[in-house]
């Protein structure tokens, strides 16, 4: 590996050297590392590009990477994740995908995951998304996340997309049975010219079922978002939507949250704000020393790391 | 260490504050008093910056400050505590009072700033900064921020306002702390008897004027005198 790609992979999952537990390294298309435990195996797919990670039962305190990085500008890159959750596994995945575009060709990568969590499994899915290069070619991802829940299942899931993505559509679906549970928060900040847009589609089928979603986002310059959510309520449940952005400049943000209720006994909430930095939020903070730079850069630290 | 050499301001054509003059020196308590809308909070947001006087000028250790923006004239040290304090998404108790202090303050120099007005570090120390917080919690945690920016002059826009009387003591006890440790001026916009009480000096302001300065044996007497005025009180003492 490179330079440049020990850069991306430290940035999207945070690896410096050999992750531990059970990990699959995908580099311009090819599997470049990959490693199994015990209890996690990761398998080729025969049929089209891609992995199977399968978990068995009862798994805890385990571990999976799953980087994809692509250096090699032009390249087109399409893979299918299936990851099969044992019951009452309990496992940490890190994926997430770094663009190095040196050139003009457009790279892009479309990693389409598929969770099944069997029954009392829980998931702490991270994702990172991030393009970076001097090239004028154009950063593409495009990352789709199929969940589906079996009784008393949970998923947290944190997607982030730092910076450098000149596209994004990230479209997530879930089905949650009963007694499940969905966290999803994402933070998304899009500058130059950048679109993103963001699709969550949950269906809230089971008894006690629960879905949290938070987006926090901030567009600058003349960068475009748009955040789709449509949350159904089938059955007794709870379903929460919130949708916070923050626009500078000339940027651009349509939150579009639809919720529906098709069970008496669901409770659904969708709350969405947009706005641009409050005038006395940048105040406080110059009082205590920082100039108005400083305090803009604060604020919207503060808000996409929370 | 302050002084205030003829500022005037308006605002949609009323004048908010008159040709006010003033010299505050160092190492002093000072509370400004008066009715509602005679033009304290005004005069304090200008002293900070955040107001440009239409006239005037503005004085800071010998330095002029007047055209300084805020930051700078935090930096020069001056403080300023919001009378409605500011709220965030995302920045925490510890992010605020750090930025306050200049530097990533560690968690048992915070814990003694949130003790000092009441609040227990561990509950609020990682919490946001945001309308799920009382009005009396941001207006303790506004007040450790102050404390910890550790100005030469710190202003106070009505600290007293919306916190019980359990921390209206402790406030008084945070004043004097800082009061002595920094060695600072400290000004205060109060109707409080109680802060009046501790004060070296009362600055007594109406119609944006300033219309009495003194020791509090001065002023506090002709202040509380006003109330008999009110045919309420009176009936109420009778």
């Amino acid at each position: 590996m490179d330079k440049i790609e020990k850069d991306l992979l430290k940035t999207i999952a945070d690896i410096e050297s050999t992750p531990i537990g059970a990990y699959n390294i995908r580099a311009n298309g090819e599997k470049i590392a990959r490693n199994t435990t015990a209890n996690i195996d990761i398998k080729t797919k025969e049929d089209k590009p891609g992995i199977d990670i399968i978990v068995k039962e009862n798994t805890v305190n385990e571990s999976i990477h799953i980087p994809v990085i692509i250096t090699e500008s032009g390249l087109k890159d399409l893979v299918y994740n299936d990851f099969y959750i044992g019951k009452n596994a309990n496992v940490v995945i890190v994926a997430g995908c770094g663009i190095h575009n040196g050139s003009c060709n457009t790279s892009q990568h479309d990693g389409i995951h598929t969770f099944y969590l069997e029954e009392g499994s829980k998931v702490k899915y991270i994702e990172k998304h991030y393009g970076e290069g001097e090239g004028t070619g154009k950063r593409i991802l495009n990352p789709q996340t199929i969940i589906h829940l079996k009784k008393g299942a949970s998923l947290e899931m944190e997607s982030v997309q730092i910076k450098g993505v000149d596209s994004t559509i990230r479209d997530t679906k879930a089905y949650l049975e009963d007694d499940t549970n969905l966290s999803i928060s994402e933070r998304i900040m899009t500058h130059g010219e950048q679109y993103a847009k963001t699709n969550f589609y949950v269906e809230l089928n089971g008894k006690n079922s629960s879905s949290h979603v938070a987006s926090r986002s901030v567009a600058k310059d003349n960068s475009v978002q748009e955040f789709f959510s449509d949350v159904n309520g089938n059955n007794k449940c709870f379903g929460h939507v919130e949708c916070d952005a923050i626009i500078m400049d000339n940027s651009k943000v349509i939150s579009t949250p639809q919720i529906v209720a098709n069970n008496i006994e669901s409770n659904l909430i969708h709350e969405a704000a947009i706005g641009k930095i409050a005038g006395d939020q940048l105040t406080k903070l110059m009082t205590l020393g920082l100039t108005e730079k400083e305090a803009e850069e604060q604020i919207i630290s503060g808000f996409l790391n929370s | 260490m302050l002084e205030l050499q003829n500022i005037s301001f308006s605002r949609d054509n009323k004048k908010i504050l008159n040709n006010i003059n003033l010299h505050i020196d160092s190492n002093k308590f000072i509370a400004i008093t008066g009715p509602n809308g005679s033009g304290k909070s005004t005069l304090a947001k200008i002293v900070m910056g955040i107001y440009s006087p239409d006239s005037g000028k503005i004085i800071f250790n010998g330095k002029d400050i007047t055209s300084l923006p805020i930051a700078e004239r935090a930096k020069l040290g001056i403080g300023f505590a919001f009378q409605q304090p500011v709220t965030f998404k995302g920045l925490t108790v510890k992010d605020l009072i750090s930025i306050s202090a200049g530097e990533n303050i560690k968690t048992c120099t915070a814990c003694s700033y949130l003790s000092d007005v009441g609040l227990c570090a561990k509950e609020y120390i990682n919490r946001e900064i945001n309308s799920k917080l009382s009005g009396g919690e941001l207006k303790r945690i506004e007040i450790a921020m102050l404390e910890a920016k550790k100005s030469k002059l710190t202003l106070f826009d009505e600290p007293e306002a919306g916190i019980d009387l359990w921390s209206f003591n402790n406030l008084i006890h945070v004043f004097e702390k800082m009061h002595k440790e920094i060695n600072g001026t400290i000004i205060v916009i109060s109707h409080q008897e109680k802060i009046l009480n501790i004060s070296d000096e009362i600055i007594y302001l109406n119609n944006g004027e300033i219309k009495d300065i003194g020791s509090k044996d001065d002023i506090l007497p002709q202040l509380l005198c006003q109330t008999k005025n009110c045919k309420f009180l009176n009936d109420e003492s009778n």
